[in-house]
């Protein structure tokens, strides 16, 4: 059974496969090929939307991808409700559900539409003057008022289920857009034997000669021949046909993004078949074939339901099979809605009028019109459309002033002319031309490789269109071919165009009633409620650039960028500003040219494919041992181990105790390694660090600073020298990969003269640290070849040996205070080695440690961590750490920067330790501390906390902080003021535990 | 994407592999510690961001890693030549019509 206004016999779709689908909870029944517009209207139904800010009742204005009305929430279940989905682009499937917008209780009552009463308080600027004051109700009131009542479709509130894929591609020529003049390059280039992509955004290719019923090429009706030349492109290997793809953004070097909708369309898509597909495609030289827009005619209430576009309606007709109305009235300044008003009346709709603007035009179409009967009435204006939830009638008046006469019509087809296409030109950073005698703007300089063809060209006529893209074709494919002998000369034969149809010209701007003066609702950007009233109010109040006519008036800004709206607003300034339009100019076209998800963007990068996890040997282990993980960078890392009942707190509690009494385990594999090789390897880090390092002995460790050549700490680690040409440097663990970049940059730019060799050692070595009173007594039994004996290997030093029968790097270093070592074996065998040492420790009750107890044990004994005590502005000096750098050296990376009198000036911030007054407060890190807590607020902040802890070992809280003077103010009271009160804290020394050193022998 | 050509390689590769560093041609003193302030202010601190021809440091970090020297335009982007690390800046630049 068809829908009422499907017309038996019209259109390409075969009327016999029904798909059922629903609209705001009613059933309705489509057919297979509709878009939900196509099938809304075979019902009957225009009104599908509220406007953005007046909430006035819309209808389709368009047949395609510049739809500003036509937005619906296309809903499939619970997580996948996707809004503001075009109505005009959706294909049909069967069981579709859709739902309208921006409306409250229903689509024909809508309580907001009181705004489009109080209309003169929205108009231009509102926002901007309304909501200025008081500043703190924009967030509470205004905000969330405005974004419930002006709402573009509900977000879904689930993870998005659907997968998209994602494909680089490289061509010789890429070509956009799939009308005649596309089709016509496209078969050019691919002729030559040259890789030639091929994308248009509709479901078939074809273009305007989906709805041109006049076009004829090689013998055949101009949409069969799209056909079957797209059928002979698909069949050639080096041609990739891509439908349902909008190119999106055309960036540097005529590299272009591509969605490809994959599955939108589909009833039950498999899990198997990504929702989309992004193409990252580089193209030697780029064919633009996109076309150009219909516009509209500027009138008031030129927005009701049942008013569209002219090219439109003969879509709808000649590819649908739908008759948009049944007593259709049409208003133009060109020829090309005549067609459509012929085609209508010849499917046997009555057509009530013409209302042609020109004076006295002539031409066949006109001809034709007036051979069928219709009513013609040059030099006259439509000054305003009836009806409110549909168009009702056509009020008619001489274009400039006399009587009335109102014609009653059911829709009102309108065509102001059309614009080129030429975003993605402007997007490849072109700059456009405006034609004077045409009047429309067209490619004028091209940045790129790349060229127009065809209507995006300013180009009229099919004919001459598809000469000049056939031409473009050839040409960009040779071009692209260069020398490589494999290029053909172009041998297929030009598409012979038989029969056409030509229009051109029209008018831009508001047309008359909606002139200066008016106040009338004439619409220029439906989307976003802009009037043309509007457009010459922000003139008016000072807007002088299209740039800010645009943003004051939101002309152009709502999610169809303005491709219907842009040239009539444009006009409408330049005649307000009483400048030529040239001179008041086009506001420059970003990607994208329509929305693009994000899911497409993102593809598979998400969950847990979104960044790599990088885990040590030994985390299966410790996750056995029900470790605690925490994120460092992209390190998981045992935060603490908990044994059964024990929370974090008590964990800790434990293992600090523990590691001071008997020893604990710590994998430390994440630190940064880096060896430095080769004959000036000591040269080279005499100028990295600010340490001596010619003189070190090889088997002996340092700790080494890195300072930035601004002076500030950048770095620490561990370094051990392991011959005279040998280093192994140890890094932060995050700093590992920019210490990497900064050595290799001074290595290959300053210090090119050295003989130094850089390699990234992170991932071969695991670490295992060992350290307490039993290190010794646990590692011992398992290590051959290596004296483990004080003097043999003391603290700070470094052998190079066996251990459980593998090689090993022995550190003998500490980041506890106690006797520790640092156990490096090669990292497939950290696991093995782990389990031994284990083992080991086990007979000595030792425990296993994680990066909580680390650092609770290092602020124990006052050691440093990079990043958390240092922010980028602490020198060696703040940090108390005078002692790291070499008093005779005469260069290092950051020697003079250091020498800045604000470096050395008195005063700085300096690491100093806190103890609470109250033994059992402990500081939160960041928190800020005055001298005086009665002062005025705000405060004078003399410094903040950078680590605290409770220390199980000392009994008491403990902290590091920086703070101003901080060395002076020995057994100062300061205080740190909270919410809930001020804390009182005593300025002592940064070691807690152990002050003389004795443990890292004992 | 910018499509750059590492003078190492000898091949034009996505911008994806390469990482920017900085203005080139800003030496670093071999007396540095006994600089000037202002000498060191200008050798630190002050860059010339032009509008127009910039010569700058680049990195094939996911490549050769070689850090090399290019002459780019600011204004559309396009990179106008490159050139090894330690190579003296072109006198004359490709395309240019002095
Ligand atoms: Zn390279």
């Amino acid at each position: 059974m068809n829908a009422a206004f499907r017309i038996p016999g019209a259109g390409r779709l075969s009327q016999a496969k029904t798909a059922s689908f629903s609209f705001d909870g009613r059933s309705y029944i489509g057919i297979e090929g509709d878009t939900l517009a196509s099938a809304l209207l075979a019902n009957g139904v225009h009104l599908v939307g509220r406007s953005f800010k007046y909430h006035r009742p819309r209808g389709f204005l368009s047949a395609g991808a510049e739809e500003p009305n036509a937005l619906v929430q296309i809903v499939r279940d619970d997580a996948r409700k996707t809004p503001n989905v075009r109505a005009t682009v959706q294909e049909l499937y069967d069981g579709l559900t859709a739902n309208s917008q921006n409306r409250w209780p229903s689509l024909a009552f809508d309580v907001s539409a009181v705004n489009d009463l109080a209309s003169p308080m929205f108009s231009a600027g509102f926002y901007y003057k309304t909501f200025m004051w008081p500043k703190s109700a924009w967030k509470s009131l205004y905000e969330p008022q405005i974004r419930s009542a002006a709402g573009l479709g509900v977000s879904p509130d689930r993870p998005d289920p659907d997968h998209y894929a994602a494909r680089y591609a490289h061509c010789e020529v890429l070509v956009l857009g799939g009308g005649a003049a596309g089709i016509a390059a496209a078969l050019a280039a691919a002729e030559t034997g040259v890789r030639v992509i091929f994308a248009d955004e509709q479901a078939e290719f074809g273009g305007s000669l989906r709805f041109e019923s006049g076009a004829k090429i090689d013998g055949e009706n101009g949409y069969a021949w799209a056909q079957a030349a797209i059928a002979k492109l698909k069949a050639m290997d080096n041609v990739r046909v891509l439908s349902r793809t909008t190119a999106f953004g055309y960036y540097a070097q005529n590299f272009v993004g591509l969605v490809e909708r994959v599955s939108d369309h589909l009833k039950a898509p498999g899990r198997e078949l990504a929702r989309e597909r992004l193409w990252q495609v580089r193209a030697s030289r780029v064919v633009l074939a996109t076309g150009a827009i219909e516009r509209h005619m500027v009138f008031a209430n030129n927005d009701r339901p049942g008013i569209m576009l002219a090219s439109a309606a003969r879509t709808y007709l000649n590819h649908y099979g739908v008759a948009v109305g049944r007593n259709v009235g049409v208003y133009t300044a060109n020829d090309s809605a005549y067609a459509a008003a012929i085609d209508l009346k010849k499917a046997g709709v009555n057509i009530a009028a013409i209302v042609d603007l020109r004076d006295n035009p002539t031409g066949p179409m006109i001809d034709e019109a007036r051979g069928l009967g219709i009513e013609i009435n040059f030099g006259r204006a439509v000054i305003r459309a009836g009806g409110k939830l549909r168009v009702s009638s056509m009020t008619v008046q001489p274009k400039n002033g006399g009587g009335e006469r109102t014609i009653p019509v059911d829709t009102i087809l309108m065509s102001a002319g059309w614009t080129p296409s030429v975003h993605l030109f402007s997007q490849s950073r072109g700059k456009v031309a405006f034609n004077e005698e045409t009047r429309r703007f067209v490619p004028g300089t091209y940045a790129q490789d790349c060229v127009s063809v065809g209507a995006c060209n300013g180009t009229d006529g099919l004919d001459a269109a598809i000469d000049e893209a056939y031409a473009a074709g050839v040409k960009a494919a040779k071009e692209a071919g260069g020398k490589d002998s494999s290029v053909k000369t172009g041998k297929g034969a030009k598409p012979k165009v038989d029969a056409s149809e030509s229009w051109s010209r029209g008018m831009l701007g508001a047309a008359p009633g909606a002139g200066p003066g008016t106040t009338v609702k004439a619409f220029i950007d439906f989307q976003n409620d802009v009037t043309a009233k509007d457009i010459r109010q922000a003139v008016h109040e000072g807007m002088h650039s299209i740039e800010h006519v645009k943003r004051f008036t939101t002309n152009g800004m709502a999610t169809d960028q303005g491709k219907t709206s842009n040239m009539h607003g444009l006009a409408i300034a330049a005649e307000t500003l009483g400048k030529p339009i040239p001179q008041v100019g086009l506001t420059t076209f970003r990607p994208p040219y329509t929305p693009v998800t994000f899911g497409s963007i993102v593809g598979h990068a998400r969950g847990a494919l979104f960044d790599p996890t990088r885990r040590t040997a030994t985390h299966g282990w410790a996750a056995a041992q029900g470790a605690v993980f925490e994120d460092v960078g992209q390190w998981k890392r045992a935060w603490y181990f908990s044994k059964a009942g024990e929370d974090m707190h008590a964990a800790v509690n434990r293992e600090c105790v523990t590691v001071r009494k008997t020893a604990g385990l710590f994998d430390a594999s994440t630190l940064g390694k880096i060896e430095v090789v080769g004959p000036d390897a000591a040269k080279f880090m005499e100028l990295l660090y600010t340490n001596p390092w010619e003189k070190l002995e090889p088997g002996r460790c340092r700790y080494g600073i890195m300072l930035r050549e601004d002076g500030f700490i950048y770095d620490d680690g561990v370094v051990g020298r392991l011959a005279p040409d040998r280093f192994h440097v140890t890094t932060t663990t995050g700093g590992a990969p920019r210490v990497m970049h900064h050595m290799e940059d001074y290595l290959q730019t300053e210090f090119p003269h050295l003989n130094v060799w850089l390699t990234s050692i992170t991932e071969q070595w695991a670490v295992i640290a060992v350290q307490g009173p039993k290190s010794r007594e646990i590692i011992a039994p398992l290590v051959e070849g290596i004296d483990m004996s004080d003097e043999a290997l003391p603290h700070m030093s470094v052998r190079e040996g066996k251990i459980c029968g593998v090689p090993t790097r022995l550190f003998r270093m500490s980041f506890t205070g106690e006797r520790g070592f640092e156990v490096n074996v090669p990292a497939d065998y950290g696991e093995a080695v782990w389990e031994a040492l284990w083992a080991e420790g086990q007979k000595h009750g030792a425990t296993a440690y994680g990066t909580e107890t680390m650092h609770v044990l290092r602020a124990e004994k006052g050691y440093i961590i990079v990043g958390q005590d240092t922010d980028g502005t602490v020198t060696p000096n703040d940090a108390g750490l005078d002692w790291a750098v070499g008093k005779k050296k005469t260069d290092f990376v950051g020697i003079r920067g250091m020498a800045r009198s604000d470096l050395v000036a008195k005063g700085r911030k300096q690491l100093v330790g806190l103890k609470t007054k109250d033994p059992k407060v402990v500081l939160e890190e960041g928190a800020q501390i005055v001298d005086d807590p009665k002062q005025a607020i705000p405060m004078k902040m003399i410094g903040h906390v950078t680590s605290s802890y409770w220390s199980e070992n000392c009994g008491l809280s403990i902290a590091l902080a920086l703070v101003a003077g901080g060395r002076d103010r020995m057994g100062q009271t300061l205080y740190v003021p909270m919410p809930n009160g001020t804390i009182e804290v005593e300025v002592t020394g940064t070691v807690f535990v152990d002050e003389k050193g004795g443990r890292l022998n004992g | 994407m910018l499509l750059i050509r590492c003078p190492y390689c000898e091949e034009e590769r996505p911008e994806l592999e390469f990482r920017n560093a900085g203005e080139a041609h800003v030496v670093r003193s071999t007396n540095i510690a006994g600089e000037s302030d202002d000498d060191f202010e200008k050798f630190f601190f002050i860059r010339s961001n032009p509008k127009g021809v910039i010569y700058e440091r680049w990195r094939h970090i996911h490549g050769c890693a070689r850090f090399f020297n290019a002459v780019r335009d600011t204004v559309t982007d396009k990179f106008v030549m490159t050139y090894k690390a330690g190579e003296p800046k072109p006198a004359k630049l490709p395309g240019a019509s002095k």
